[in-house]
């Protein structure tokens, strides 16, 4: 009788891809350079033995976006520029100077944030649509632009890409690349979730193979065993929590929130909120006693809205507007450039009234020009 | 089993069974000697027990039960309950299987309690307690709770679903004499914290207050004089939302607390303030448990010390310690017993805990990455080794770690065989020994040997049908069996089905059990609470011929969308008194 596991074309069932649809990336992915698709779960070199740090790194990508990621660069699987590795923290846990991967692209980072929200907090919906929930989250990558990198101005004249990534909520990694200038490439090609019959049949007979390590990878429903409660959770938690010690581990982006009048700071992680107005929202929340709201806008005069710019539209009819200083010192307003620049750059918040903010518009969009 | 209301025996007769075979001899007892005996029994077993010697004995049983305990509220109907019993004051009732808490169960498959509220509205309108765990709960139901029983005292929700905080509303608003609230592990729609006030303000019975799983920010004002009037407060467990001054200042109210789930320590607290919470926790001499502890962090632990002498429960799984600081923490508990911890402890961490917890009995060590972002840190093989050489009481681990030994199990279960619960999750599905690369056979192998008092037993890793030969050899008292992607075949199964004389719950998914081995169980099923098989490769027609040969059964079969037509994706196997559920939603086919 055949295994149950079948072809998980075009959605299939979440318990399909079982544990080793990821060592499926071995035969796929030494497709040589460009932007062609490419399935980077970095086990692309077949020698890596049962060393399960390999098909981490996508999920380093995740946090790890800084400037300089944000051009785009390629190259074959194993082949990796050299100052990538500090950007990456890599070699935190020292295992990793195997075969990694990884030609980084940049907005890997800001969809991968995406899709573990979407997944983590959509257990109610159930994990047994992964791939179901991946075609989800590839809609909501292509209809939200803030994803896409287009308001950053790159102007280096590398294609615009957009990966897309399913990751944390069943520590399955599918990445594509869809080459949007040359139009080579449909989207989404499922081809990690094909494979994993026979590895999966293979597995369940108990041949020990290699492909253990990169088992865990696989977009397994309800595995690990762990309770929703605990994993919602969970997932602010341990990003919480490397930033501790000090150490900047890829998780945690602590700010001090400051509130003209408030008798004391609060501190947020930013990288536990994913758009302006969900860190709007909390603030909102945490600083809710001190705000005197008051009727009518106290806009400041002249003051444009600068692409999907909701964020003022929040602080709307409010006193107050959220501001941030940034790595050069320079105080500026919340909601000028996109998220991810903007967690990248921001060392403090302070939430002040909106006649001191008056004039700090036109030097966040400066800024945001220079930057590019 | 039918029961038949026979009319009590009056006082000064002896017992005399009128309707039963020649063969009874008369009790020695009138039946008011034997009911005041029998009422002195709390254990449902023993109660079952006593209910099966004679019908007498059967009846004197049903009249003195007050506590109904029900292990899945589809094996009996609220209609024969009814039936049989009349004195009931606290139920329990259980509903989904386990793995629903895994998102392995769709949303509306059933379990609703509120047909159970309506018969016990009828029947025992005298209720006092109401524990349930997975159940289906709707604000509807929590206002029928909330109004139908006058002398309600205690609601117990463990992952649970369908209620909203509005729900919670009634509960405070109505019940009088409401000793505890207690919510765990459940995901319901958090509207506002508003439910809080509705406490009366001349209420003050609370004993049990647990909201750690809600999330809307409560009246803390309202909360605090809430804490104040409750003198009998033994156990608060706040939410994240309250802060650490706020805490500060509910301890200062309530230093008689037994049990504490703090609020979030992501916060920053002047000097002054530390000391003062320092303070507060040292005010609370009688504290056993502790929990919560959101992002705390290693500045603030010391002002933890000072409540830590009395610890017998450290809650950690929800604050991400490094090995240093946790160290440090346990140094100031020596009289842990129960410890649950979150990975980033280490290794070294947990050596800690081998050398200053003599008494620990139970261990949980819990991933902070599932998902493994972070590169496979957390625990190894070496951490529970150093537990176990440090705390030879240990009985009771759920053990989430990517890499294990068959040598490492061997020397941990030397070192304390006896465990009666032994859940040992190593995340990579399938993964064998790491140092020799075979199969985790004999790790489990050596569980079951040595530890004769297995009650429950989790398994994972790479497993062949040598592990379930084992346990169907050696695990002579184990109720309780999780198993995933393991096995080779069906004979797998079919040991386990074959030995283990005290199964009570098989949960099995994704493994390459067929029908054979679903088919080789027949009778056992009937001495079991419940199978649970989910992508394996049994069909429907197997399933079929399961419920046709054994009536007593309830085979139900959940299916995937896209698999095969033939495909049983998910069987849940069940005995059941009450025949097949009424209540089964489109997708789940009754057999």
């Amino acid at each position: 009788m055949s295994p149950p596991l079948l072809g998980v074309e075009g959605g299939g069932r979440g318990n399909a891809p079982l544990m080793s649809s990821s060592v499926s990336v071995d035969c796929i992915s030494q497709s040589g350079s460009g932007l062609k698709e490419r399935n980077y779960l970095g086990l692309s070199d077949c020698s890596s033995v049962g060393s399960s740090a390999v098909s981490n790194v996508s999920g380093e990508n995740k946090n790890n976006l800084n400037l300089n990621a944000t051009e785009l660069r390629l190259g074959l699987p194993g082949s990796r520029s050299p100052e990538r590795d500090s950007d990456f923290n890599l070699l935190t846990s020292g295992k990793l100077d195997e075969k990694q991967l990884f030609p980084l692209l940049p907005s890997m980072d800001g969809i991968c944030s995406l899709s573990q929200k979407s997944i983590v907090s959509g257990n109610k919906r159930g994990f047994s649509d992964t791939v179901d929930g991946f075609s989800e989250i590839k809609n909501s990558v292509f209809t939200d632009g803030k994803w896409m990198f287009n308001a950053t101005g790159s102007d280096s004249g590398t294609p615009q890409s957009v990966v897309e990534a399913k990751l944390a909520g069943n520590a399955g990694i599918n990445v594509m690349l869809s080459n949007n200038s040359s139009g080579t490439q449909p989207s989404m090609k499922k081809e990690v979730p094909t494979r994993a019959p026979q590895e999966g049949h293979n597995k369940l007979n108990g041949s020990n193979n290699n492909s253990s390590a990169p088992a865990a990878k696989a977009q397994v429903v309800g595995w690990p065993p762990i309770r929703s409660f605990r994993k919602n959770t969970l997932a602010t938690t341990s990003k919480n929590n490397d930033e501790v010690d000090g150490k900047p581990g890829p998780g945690a982006l602590f700010v001090k929130v400051s509130m003209d009048g408030a008798p004391y700071l609060r501190k947020v992680d930013l990288r536990t909120y994913s758009t302006y107005q969900e860190l709007s929202s909390a603030l909102e929340k945490m600083f809710m006693c001190f705000t005197i709201r008051q009727c009518g806008s106290q806009e400041a005069p002249g003051r444009e809205m600068l692409g999907e710019n909701k964020f003022k539209d929040l602080l709307h009819g409010s006193d107050y507007v959220l501001t941030f200083e940034d790595k050069d010192g320079d105080w500026m307003l919340v909601g000028d450039v996109p998220w991810e620049m903007f967690i990248e750059s921001c060392k403090r918040l302070k939430i002040m009234k909106g006649s001191d903010a008056i004039g700090l518009a036109p030097r966040a969009m400066e800024k945001s020009k220079n930057q590019s | 089993m039918q029961t038949d209301p026979n009319p009590k025996k009056s006082k000064d007769s002896p017992s005399n069974s009128a309707n039963t075979e020649s063969t009874q001899l008369p009790s020695p007892f009138p039946d008011e000697v034997l009911e005041k005996v029998l009422s002195f029994l709390n254990s449902d077993k023993d109660r079952s027990s006593v209910s099966l010697v004679c019908k007498d004995w059967y009846n004197a049983e049903r009249w003195t039960r007050t506590k109904l305990f029900i292990g899945n509220c589809y094996s009996v109907s609220p209609e024969i309950v009814a039936r049989r019993f009349s004195k009931i004051k606290s139920v329990t009732l259980k509903g989904k299987p386990r793995f629903s808490d895994f998102n392995l169960v769709p949303q509306n498959w059933g379990a609703d309690v509120h047909y159970w509220l309506t018969m016990f509205a009828n029947v025992y309108p005298f209720l006092e307690e109401l524990r349930l765990k997975r159940m289906t709960v709707s604000d509807e139901s929590l206002e029928l709770l909330a109004t139908a029983f006058p002398g309600f005292r205690a609601l117990s929700l463990m992952s649970c679903d369908g209620f909203s905080t509005d729900g919670l509303k009634a509960i405070a608003t109505h019940c009088r004499n409401l000793t505890e609230l207690d919510i765990q592990d459940t995901d319901i729609d958090d509207f506002s914290g508003g439910w809080l006030s509705c406490f009366p303000e001349n209420f003050g019975s609370l004993e049990v207050l647990n909201f750690a799983s809600l999330d809307s920010e409560v009246n803390f004002d309202a909360l605090e004089r809430l804490v104040s009037r409750c003198k009998s407060l033994r156990v608060l467990k706040v939410n994240k939302s309250i802060t650490l001054d706020q805490l500060q200042r509910l301890l200062l109210r309530a230093p008689q607390l037994m049990e504490l789930g703090t609020g979030s320590f992501q916060e920053d607290l002047l000097p002054g303030q530390i000391g003062d919470l320092g303070n507060a926790f040292g005010n609370c001499k009688n504290l056993q448990t502790l929990s919560g502890l959101w992002e705390v962090t290693s500045i603030y632990l010391p002002v933890l010390y000072a409540a830590c002498a009395s610890l017998t429960f450290l809650n950690l799984s929800y604050a991400a310690l490094r090995s240093v600081e946790f160290g440090n923490l346990l140094a100031h508990c020596p009289n842990l017993r129960r410890l649950w911890v979150l990975d980033t402890v280490e290794d070294k961490g947990l050596e800690a805990v081998g050398s200053s917890c003599p008494l620990l009995e139970e261990l949980r060590v819990f991933p902070a990455d599932p998902y493994d972002q972070h590169l496979h840190r957390g625990v190894t093989e070496s951490g529970f080794v150093a537990v176990s050489r440090g705390c030879s009481k240990l009985h009771y681990v759920l053990y989430f770690c990517w890499q294990m030994t068959n040598a490492a199990v061997a020397t941990i279960v030397q070192n304390c065989p006896n465990f009666t619960h032994f859940r040992l999750c190593i995340m990579n599905p399938g993964r064998p020994d790491y140092l020799t690369n075979e199969p985790m056979d004999e790790a489990f192998g050596a569980v079951v040997k040595t530890c004769t008092k297995l009650q429950r037993l989790s398994v994972s890793g790479l497993l062949t049908d040598l592990t379930f030969e084992y346990i169907g050899k050696y695990a002579k008292n184990l109720e309780t069996l999780s198993v995933a992607f393991a096995g080779s075949s069906d004979r797998a199964m079919q040991f386990v089905l074959e030995g283990c004389p005290k199964l009570r719950k098989l949960e099995i998914r994704d493994c390459p059990f067929g029908n054979a081995a679903l088919l080789s169980g027949l009778e056992k099923y009937e001495t079991m609470r419940s199978l649970w098989m989910s992508s394996c490769n049994v069909t429907i027609n197997a399933c079929r011929r399961l419920a046709r040969e054994m009536p007593r059964l309830n085979v139900e079969v959940m299916k995937d969308k896209e698999s095969d037509d033939s495909q049983a994706d998910k069987v849940y196997v069940y005995r059941s008194v009450a025949g097949p559920r009424k209540d089964a939603p489109p997708f789940v086919l009754t057999l």
